[in-house]
């Protein structure tokens, strides 16, 4: 069932320490024969997975599906449903404006356009650089600060479009 | 290791005796209060109490509810059990503030904000001032979350230890039934009768699953008690554990919740080391261990058998009830699926019994409804009132009414599957009868 590929070598080839830090991750997972019991285990991997490499490359893909018995069309399907993971690389700094109601009521539409606009990339979309990318969230939580942008870990509350430079700039 | 119940009281009675320095300062924490600058002010009141060596401690705490005053502090005298709420503090304040708080006096310079909830379980009732009732929040704002002292301190653990030693888990069931707890996830479902099915399920292993999706834009207070309270939550589940005959807990959260999953890993980690979760706990029988999974950016993941699903590592798809998942749930196995506001309910109820509970809030849903005040009030936050209080007692009397004082025109509750509730319905009192009439939902 799993992909015939040596997988780890040819993540290897993308970066080995990541290769590395991936496998001892999923070296750690209490795993066993039983594919439905490993399956509990591929969302977790999968974030891992992407907070090491940024993105899921196809070969992590099989990685990972090779390490938990699954198949690359489970995995895949998995990743797919999810919104939260991509298989696009994305860019260092990853610009998240909440497009939730909160947000969307106190003019995240703006920020979009305005991100868009200093940028020069669209929703959804990275920077020839690698440098930015730019996403629409689920509601973050932080409705009260609405609306929110949040650049990888950090969040900014209450966002005027004249904050927009600033929060680029922050990106250092 | 707290391996028995006389150490458990013996420690929290410790935790009491120990002198306090003469003044608490309580630093507001959560996610967006830090958006909010609240670390540069709690950095800045450090290096001042440190430079004048005042007798002042700081305590970094969770959401205190007061969104539309962050950052948010609250100065305690503890001699006179005096406390001050400081909004909108800035850099510039925070001289004064210690300087002030040493003296048990207020800052004349800074914003007072005026506390707007009491405590049921500190037998205060309502004043016209004071309409909110803490239960679930009952902790958060007040202790820091990373330390498990500070929860112990609060009565932490004790409902587990009272129904380990003191009750069955029959009368477990019976106290939640009788209390009348119903789902705070949307549903209402009365939580005691689901657990009852899930006990009667023969089974060579059950699960319970909290469901900390939180999907509905614009509600964060689940986020609000996993960021202050983790412990309240985790203790409640293992208490589910008891009475349904279960040994392992999942809780599912959101991956947009970093801080929530950073608190809740070490809030487990720090219960295990002291014998509250994990083999026999408390030096009894009963073993219980609690895992986390994490969501992946999906709304419908919310509902309870498409987040089975995605527990189980597959599309997050919902699928047709029956089979109900008390019944069939995670991998095929009984599995209770509550929200984290209502395991936040039932420690309380278990301390102070199923009469206290159900003197708050209506006959029909008993206790505290949270609410996430959001989008045009003045006073956005977090309020927790008794079920049966108005919206507009809620958006006049708590959120101070519509932002540049204009008019009215819609709320709207329960999310997307929620719906709008227009002016002419703003007297309604709420509950999950009410809502439901009026075509929404909590
Ligand atoms: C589309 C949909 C989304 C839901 N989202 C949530 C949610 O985000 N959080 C939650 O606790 N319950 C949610 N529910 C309700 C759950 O299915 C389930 O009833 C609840 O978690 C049970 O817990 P309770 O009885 O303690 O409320 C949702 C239901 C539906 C149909
Ligand atoms: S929900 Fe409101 S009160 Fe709570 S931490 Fe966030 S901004 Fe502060
Ligand atoms: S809708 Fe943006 S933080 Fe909630």
């Amino acid at each position: 069932m799993s992909c015939p590929i040596n997988s780890k070598a040819e993540m290897a080839k993308l970066s080995p320490e990541k290769a590395e830090e991936l496998d001892v991750y999923l070296t750690s997972l209490p795993l066993t024969d039983d594919r439905e019991r490993n399956r509990g285990f591929l969302i977790q991997s999968l974030h891992k997975a992407q907070e090491i490499f940024t993105y899921l490359p196809s070969v992590v893909q099989i990685h990972v599906a090779n390490r938990l018995g699954l198949h690359l069309a489970e995995v895949y399907g998995v990743i797919s449903f999810y919104s939260y993971f991509t298989d696009k690389p994305v860019g260092r700094y990853k610009i998240n404006i909440c497009t939730g109601t909160a947000c969307f009521v106190k003019g995240a539409d703006k920020l979009v356009e305005e991100f868009q606009r200093y940028l020069g990339i669209k929703l959804g979309e990275t920077g020839t650089d690698g440098k930015f990318s730019l996403t629409g969230l689920r509601c973050v939580g932080a409705c009260s600060m609405a609306p929110v942008v949040m650049v990888n870990d950090r969040v900014y509350g209450n966002v005027t479009t004249k904050m927009v430079p600033e929060i680029i700039s922050d990106c250092k | 290791m707290i391996d028995s119940p006389a150490k458990l009281k013996s420690h929290a009675e410790n935790l009491s005796k120990n002198s306090k320095p003469a003044t608490t300062i309580l630093v507001s924490l959560g996610t967006c209060g830090i958006a909010a600058g609240t670390r540069p002010i709690n950095d800045m009141l450090k290096a001042e109490i440190a430079s004048r060596k005042a007798d002042i401690e700081i305590v970094e705490v969770g959401c205190m509810g007061l969104c539309h005053s962050e950052p948010t502090i609250e100065v305690i005298s503890n001699a006179s059990g005096k406390s001050v709420i400081y909004g909108k503090v800035k850099t510039d304040q925070v001289a004064a503030i210690v300087e002030t708080a040493s003296k048990g006096i207020e800052a004349a310079s800074c914003t007072v904000v005026n506390r707007s909830w009491f405590y049921p379980e500190e037998n205060e009732t309502a004043t016209p001032e004071r309409i909110q009732a803490r239960i679930v929040l009952k902790n958060t704002g007040k202790i820091n979350p990373e330390i498990l002292d500070h929860y112990l301190a609060q009565k932490g653990y004790q409902a587990l230890s009272k129904v380990l030693f003191d009750m069955t888990p029959q009368q477990v069931i019976d106290t939640v039934i009788e209390s009348g707890l119903r789902g705070r996830g949307g549903g209402g479902f009365p939580t005691g009768k689901k657990w009852a099915f899930a006990a009667a399920q023969k089974a060579d292993q059950k699960y319970v699953l909290c469901n900390a999706d939180e999907g509905d834009p614009g509600a964060f207070m689940d986020r609000a008690v996993l960021e202050g309270d983790p412990h309240s939550v985790l203790e409640a589940m293992a208490i589910t554990g008891y009475a349904i005959g279960s040994d392992t807990g999942v809780i599912y959260i959101r991956a947009e919740y970093p801080l929530a999953v950073k608190r809740l890993e070490i809030a487990i980690d720090q219960a295990k080391k002291q014998g509250l979760l994990g083999k026999n706990i408390l030096g009894s029988k009963f073993s219980f261990d609690i895992m986390i999974k994490y969501g992946a950016g999906a709304f419908v993941c919310g509902e309870e058998t498409a987040l089975i699903h995605s527990v189980e590592g597959k599309r997050g798809e919902p699928t047709v009830k029956p089979p109900f998942p008390a019944i069939e749930g995670l991998w095929k196995k009984p599995t209770v699926v509550n929200n984290v506001e209502t395991f936040a309910n039932v420690c309380a109820i278990i301390r102070n019994g199923a009469p206290w509970f159900k003197k708050i809030g209506t006959p029909g849903s008993p206790g505290t409804k949270v609410f996430a005040l959001a989008g045009k009030v003045k006073k956005v936050g977090l309020v927790e009132v008794p079920m049966g209080t108005t919206l507009r007692q809620i958006i006049f009397n708590v959120g101070g009414g519509i932002m540049n004082d204009r008019k009215f025109k819609a709320v709207q509750t329960g999310g997307p599957s929620g719906g709008c509730i227009k002016f002419d319905q703003l007297d309604t009192e709420i509950d999950y009868e009410s809502l439901k009439r009026l075509g929404s939902m909590m």
